[in-house]
């Protein structure tokens, strides 16, 4: 009797047997369930005896907008190397989320994960035309043999208009981006961080150079992202960063000396004495 | 069809190519149907060095791919255009057969005269055809793999790449002098007789080997050009221009680089295989690292990033050597280094740059 209800069962017209469900997949890529999306703990580097990072703890929650500011040698442009994958730490680990050790990767790894950086000095392929710029830059597959056969689709075209538009570049989109004034080069990178949909966007003093009302457009361009991604902002104009910060990180000889809103931060006496002299 | 869908937007392409069918059409007409006691007759002589001009400009095609392209400035080229043609030249090696001067049917004369009994292992397959072709592809291909694997992951750039890879050839050079190696030693491999069983001394054979060499030629051009106009020539401009960049954004330069560098070695092996039967011999004189270093004047000389521009500099330069080095031979080292230099200080864009008012980016 038994036997002939599994029998049924199995015959049973309509009957899907479990290898046949693909299964789920998984966004394995990133678990930032508990808030923060990258975790910087414990970090000291040192470059021939001196330390550029000295056991430096950060946190940087999904989807903020993190201003962060010190003074030179503070080792600001050390931390991006860092979490870009460009200098390894002595001690200490950088996770992004909760499971991606990014120690582990390197640098093309780490951008296709989704954290993009910007670098201080504009940097576009100035000899290509600033639409081509962003279509390298896109989120697709980089490896060798699928770039040499890649055609666009309408979708991906439609995702590089749209990322010209957001930069306020459409006019151009057939220019060398070498012909570009520096104001819209770095749009351009920011646009070309954009394409890569990033998780995390590294700014490395995005209005270094830049007249006032480019200053301006910077700034709402970079509101703008707050929220999709999180966008972590090294800058030395502090007009800018009150223009812009929530929450501002004061770095100093390699380590967090404070952290909160930029009135707090402002009225910190260590931080006015580091800045000031005492 | 297909070849006009990569001759879209490229029209110097088209006129190169036009050119270069024009050759392949008239040459053989001038030499074979023109009678010998005619104005126009082409001499065999003559088809042949142009075959090698062409061998030359292939060579230099691939030069401008790594330099040019991938910004690798490369000077040991030479050595994957000799692999190449010692590949070739094994192969037509074991084609003479047993009518070497000691007439023995497997050994090479060379190595009866050093009293070698029997065939190093490395020259077993060399009498098939298809087994030599393998081999022109596979050696400078599988060199330029191991060698660009560990130079660029090692992230070895700028002038330390291009002296590494000087040494790769001058290593060469040393090793192939050898004649414990079993490559011909000084003297090289030579006094060919056939290639597939006809004879490379007649005039049809000699005007088909020069037309192979045109066709490929126009084959490697257009490889290039689908190449470059990729986007993976796209992502090769970007990492010349701004390597870390291109890494930050999620590509493994290094694949990239390597991509290319076998490519490129690829082809100049290739174009190694056709100089070899033209020129009917093959010896170290190939790795030499001035013959590498020439090889990029002559890119430089026609013009960087074009292609088109490093078939005319080859050409050129080689037409000018071939004059100089008959008329006034002690002239030619210095007209070349003149030559060099006048084109780095007032044609940064090379001869074909003269063509166009400003230089077009890709």
């Amino acid at each position: 009797m038994e036997l002939l209800t599994i029998t049924r069962q199995l015959m049973r017209r309509g009957k899907v047997f479990d290898f046949l469900i693909p299964e789920p997949v998984q966004d394995s890529a990133l678990d930032t369930t508990h808030g923060p999306i990258l975790y910087l703990e414990d970090i000291s580097v040192s470059f021939d005896g001196f330390r550029a990072l000295n056991k430096l703890n950060l946190y940087i929650d999904e989807g903020e907008l993190r201003c962060i500011i010190g003074p030179n040698g503070a080792g600001k442009t050390t931390m991006m190397d860092l979490i870009t994958g460009k200098t390894k730490p002595d001690t200490g680990s950088v996770f992004f989320g909760q499971n991606i050790d990014l120690l582990k990767l390197d640098e093309p790894a780490i951008a296709q994960a989704g954290i993009c950086r910007k670098f201080q000095k504009p940097t576009v392929f100035e000899q290509l035309p600033v639409f081509n710029n962003l279509e390298l830059a896109m989120r697709t597959d980089k490896r060798v043999w699928s770039t040499l056969f890649a055609k666009l689709s309408g979708e991906q075209n439609d995702f590089i208009d749209e990322t010209l538009e957001t930069i306020g570049l459409k006019e151009l989109s057939h220019q060398e981006a070498g012909s570009l004034s520096h104001g819209q080069k770095q749009w351009l990178e920011i646009g070309m961080l954009l394409m890569q949909q990033p998780k995390v966007l590294l700014v490395d003093e995005p209005v270094a150079g830049m007249t006032h009302q480019e200053t301006e457009r910077t700034a709402e361009l970079l509101l703008a992202l707050e929220g999709k991604h999180s966008v972590v902002v090294v800058e030395h104009d502090m007009e800018f960063v009150r223009s812009i910060a929530r929450k501002v990180t004061v770095l100093h000889e390699g380590s967090v000396l404070a952290e909160g809103s930029m009135n707090e931060v402002q009225n910190n006496a260590r931080v006015i004495e580091v800045y000031l002299g005492s | 069809m297909f070849i006009t869908k990569i001759l879209q937007d490229d029209l110097s392409g088209k006129i190169f190519l036009a050119v270069l069918a024009a050759v392949i059409m008239l040459v053989p007409l001038f030499n074979l149907l023109v009678p010998a006691s005619s104005l126009f007759h082409l001499p065999t002589y003559t088809v042949t060095l142009f075959g090698k001009y062409l061998s030359y400009a292939l060579l230099a095609l691939a030069v401008d791919m790594v330099w040019g392209y991938c910004g690798i400035l490369t000077l040991g080229h030479g050595a994957f255009f000799a692999l190449g043609g010692y590949a070739m030249g094994m192969y037509l090696m074991r084609q003479i057969g047993d009518r070497g001067v000691y007439g023995n049917p497997v050994l090479p004369d060379f190595m009866l005269f050093l009293d070698w009994q029997e065939l190093p292992w490395y020259w077993h397959g060399f009498d098939q055809f298809w087994f030599a072709i393998i081999m022109v592809v596979l050696a400078p291909g599988l060199l330029a793999y191991v060698f660009g694997w560990l130079a660029f992951r090692s992230r070895v750039t700028g002038v330390y790449l291009s002296i590494i890879t000087q040494a790769m050839t001058y290593a060469l050079l040393l090793a192939f002098f050898r004649n414990e190696m079993g490559f011909g030693g000084n003297n090289g491999l030579t006094d060919f007789k056939d290639i597939l069983g006809f004879n490379l001394q007649s005039d049809n054979v000699r005007v088909i080997i020069f037309m192979m060499t045109a066709f490929a030629l126009a084959g490697g051009y257009l490889a290039c050009r689908v190449v470059v106009s990729s986007k993976l020539g796209r992502v090769v401009i970007a990492l010349r221009d701004t390597e870390s960049r291109t890494r930050f954004i999620g590509y493994k330069v290094e694949l990239f680089k390597l991509w290319i560098f076998v490519f490129s070695a690829v082809m100049a092996g290739i174009a190694g295989a056709l100089y070899v039967p033209q020129v009917g011999i093959i010896n170290p004189g190939e790795f030499s690292p001035l013959n590498s270093i020439e090889l990029v004047i002559w890119v430089a000389v026609g013009g960087r990033c074009t292609l088109y521009g490093a078939v005319v500099g080859a050409v050129l330069v080689n037409f000018g050597k071939s004059f100089f080095t008959a008329a006034l031979p002690e002239v030619w080292l210095f007209a070349l280094g003149a030559l060099f230099i006048l084109v780095t200080l007032f044609l940064p864009y090379g001869l074909v740059g003269l063509l166009r008012p400003k230089r077009r980016s890709v």
